[in-house]
């Protein structure tokens, strides 16, 4: 028998393609089956805060600031202005340090700054919350003698940075070479191709690494609670203490009160629409706008 | 100005470069005219690309790249000018198209000053946008279109695209790696005629595998087998009269 007639025949074992056809459409199903698996946590715990959330969310709920306690209503409005600002200055305070660190990272990978960078940076990613809470509060708390929002976000802000210093590297490190390369022979120089065509081309990675931290910060609670501290009042001055949703979250599930339980619930569903709708920014940001 | 035309352009001397320790190419010594248009042939992995990447000193930006050996340019050492201005007189078209993504076709053309930030007024940029995409037979195909993504075209149209954006810059030398290997026939040939075209006004190196193509426009040519340069000379000698066993075993087909 001639090597190619063996091989025929093997090939086409009508009995053998049976049998691969059926193992590949069964491991198919496992593998849906198994990767579905990781839905159920979110579907679970979606379902658990619209049961209990849903009906303490309304106009009043999102509008209105909290009452004493005993008196019934009042909402959660300056939690929700809280978060926003917190977060939205801790982004103001990391991004630019994270991006230029993953450029620094991707462009000059080898060198001994880098490696240090690099390990640095691992290092704070696996951080515990809490432990960068209590540097922000020696670090800013204990000087200015008392708690503020500014210090929550600096708080957050250490935490965000790893998370978005990752997926610059990551981005940028994935753009071809030949693009700078194209630009260097142009007679560009260095720092005009990362400017002009190595951050530009990774733009949509990078929005994206910092609309994922900023959702990963939203809800961080630990850093927060010697540093922003809480506030029932309405505030938006940074330098004073200032609530936010993962605080109220906090403070009124562990409170005695139920109709404060309620509220609770109803600013988790909140918090977690909100994460939700930053999710879909995000993948609406990275699929749109062309270009491979 | 003193220089005579008659004075070579480009002289490479002592050439070798590296990758990490490896020798790559290996002393290397050859001038090009003014206005000539140089083949560079040889066997696929021979350091073709690496040799015309020295010329423009990109191969000192590869990871683990270095050169040694003198390269001349109009009586100027290269390697001690600044790689911006070496760049800018020195332009490349790569082997692989490597168009901006964030470009429309537009942008891409004139993507050398706009990277530069060189401003430069809209007549004048329309002109060198249609100007270099006629000369690199694409203005045909995407005048209508001309604010789409660059990377919307096929291969072979963003090679030639490549070629229009080096054009735009204007070189006194141009580098082309193998600039026609992902072209049908006729895009083909109409680059062939866009480099002798180019002849009036620039030096152009070219790397090509097509033997024919070689014959048809450059006047000299460079054959390199394993790093080394084999033979330099008169294209038409070195196709008729091969001096290198060589050589003739690669202009019949024996290898590579
Ligand atoms: N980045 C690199 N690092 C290490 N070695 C490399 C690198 N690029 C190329 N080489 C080696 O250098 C040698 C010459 O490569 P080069 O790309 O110059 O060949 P070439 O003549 O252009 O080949 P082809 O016709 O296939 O394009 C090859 O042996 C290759 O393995
Ligand atoms: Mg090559």
């Amino acid at each position: 028998m001639t090597r190619t007639v063996y091989l025929k025949e093997i090939l086409e074992d009508e009995k053998m393609i049976k049998r691969r056809i059926v193992q590949n459409n069964f491991s198919g199903v496992l593998i849906t089956f198994i990767s579905s698996l990781v839905v159920v946590p979110l579907v679970l715990i979606l379902f658990y805060l619209l049961v209990n959330g849903i009906s303490s969310i309304n106009l009043d709920f999102i509008m209105n600031l909290p009452k004493p306690v005993g008196e019934s209503g009042g909402g959660i409005f300056n939690a929700i202005a809280g978060s926003l600002i917190i977060v939205a200055v801790a982004l103001v305070l990391s991004v630019p340090l994270a991006v230029l660190g993953g450029i620094y990272l991707s462009e000059y990978p080898d060198s001994k700054t880098a490696e240090l960078v690099r390990f640095s940076n691992d290092i704070l990613q696996g951080t515990p919350s809490i432990v960068i809470g209590i540097f922000a509060w020696v670090l800013v708390v204990v000087p200015m003698g008392h708690f503020s929002a500014f210090s929550g976000s600096v708080a957050l802000g250490v935490m965000v940075i790893p998370l978005v210093l990752k997926a610059t590297e990551e981005t940028l490190k994935r753009i071809p070479s030949e693009l700078r390369e194209a630009a260097a022979a142009m007679g560009v120089p260095y720092h005009r191709v990362i400017l002009k065509v190595v951050v530009p081309t990774g733009l949509k990675g990078i929005v994206n690494g910092i609309l994922l931290g900023a959702t990963r910060i939203s809800g961080e609670t630990a850093p927060l609670l010697f540093t922003a501290f809480g506030s029932p009042f309405m505030n938006v001055n940074a330098g004073k203490p200032m609530s936010s949703l993962p605080l109220v979250i906090y403070n009124y599930a562990t409170s005695p009160y139920d109709e404060w339980h309620k509220m609770a619930w109803g600013a988790s569903l909140l918090l977690i629409i909100a994460v939700f709708g930053i999710n879909m920014l995000a993948r609406i940001f990275v699929s749109k706008k062309g270009g491979r | 100005m003193s220089r005579k035309s008659e004075e070579p352009l480009l002289q490479l001397e002592n050439l070798s470069a590296y990758f990490h320790d490896k020798r790559i190419i290996k002393d290397i010594n050859f001038s090009v005219g003014r206005n000539k248009v140089v083949s560079i042939m040889g066997p696929s992995g021979c350091g073709k690309t690496t040799l015309i990447r020295c010329v423009n000193r990109m191969h000192e930006m590869s990871p683990g790249g270095t050169a040694t050996g003198k390269i001349i340019m109009d009586g100027e050492d290269l390697n001690k000018i600044n790689t911006i201005k070496v760049r800018r007189k020195i332009g490349m078209v790569f082997q692989r198209p490597n168009p901006f993504p964030t470009m429309t076709i537009y942008e891409n053309v004139i993507a050398g000053y706009l990277l530069n930030g060189i401003k430069i007024p809209k007549k004048i940029s329309h002109e060198i946008v249609e100007d270099s995409l006629s000369k690199a037979a694409l203005w045909d195909e995407v005048k209508d279109g001309l604010n789409k993504k660059g990377t919307y075209l096929s291969g072979g149209q963003q090679q030639r695209l490549c070629i229009a954006r080096a054009l735009a810059m204007n070189p006194e030398i141009l580098l082309l790696d193998e600039p026609t290997s992902a072209l049908d026939p006729k895009a083909t040939s109409r680059i062939e005629e866009l480099v002798v075209q180019l002849k009036e006004n620039v030096t152009i190196l070219m790397v090509t595998h097509n033997i024919a193509q070689a014959a048809r426009v450059s006047d000299d040519t460079a054959f390199m087998y394993l790093g080394e340069l084999v033979e330099y000379g008169s294209t038409k000698e070195m196709f008729t009269v091969p001096k290198d066993k060589r050589t003739e075993e690669y202009l019949t087909g024996k290898f590579g």
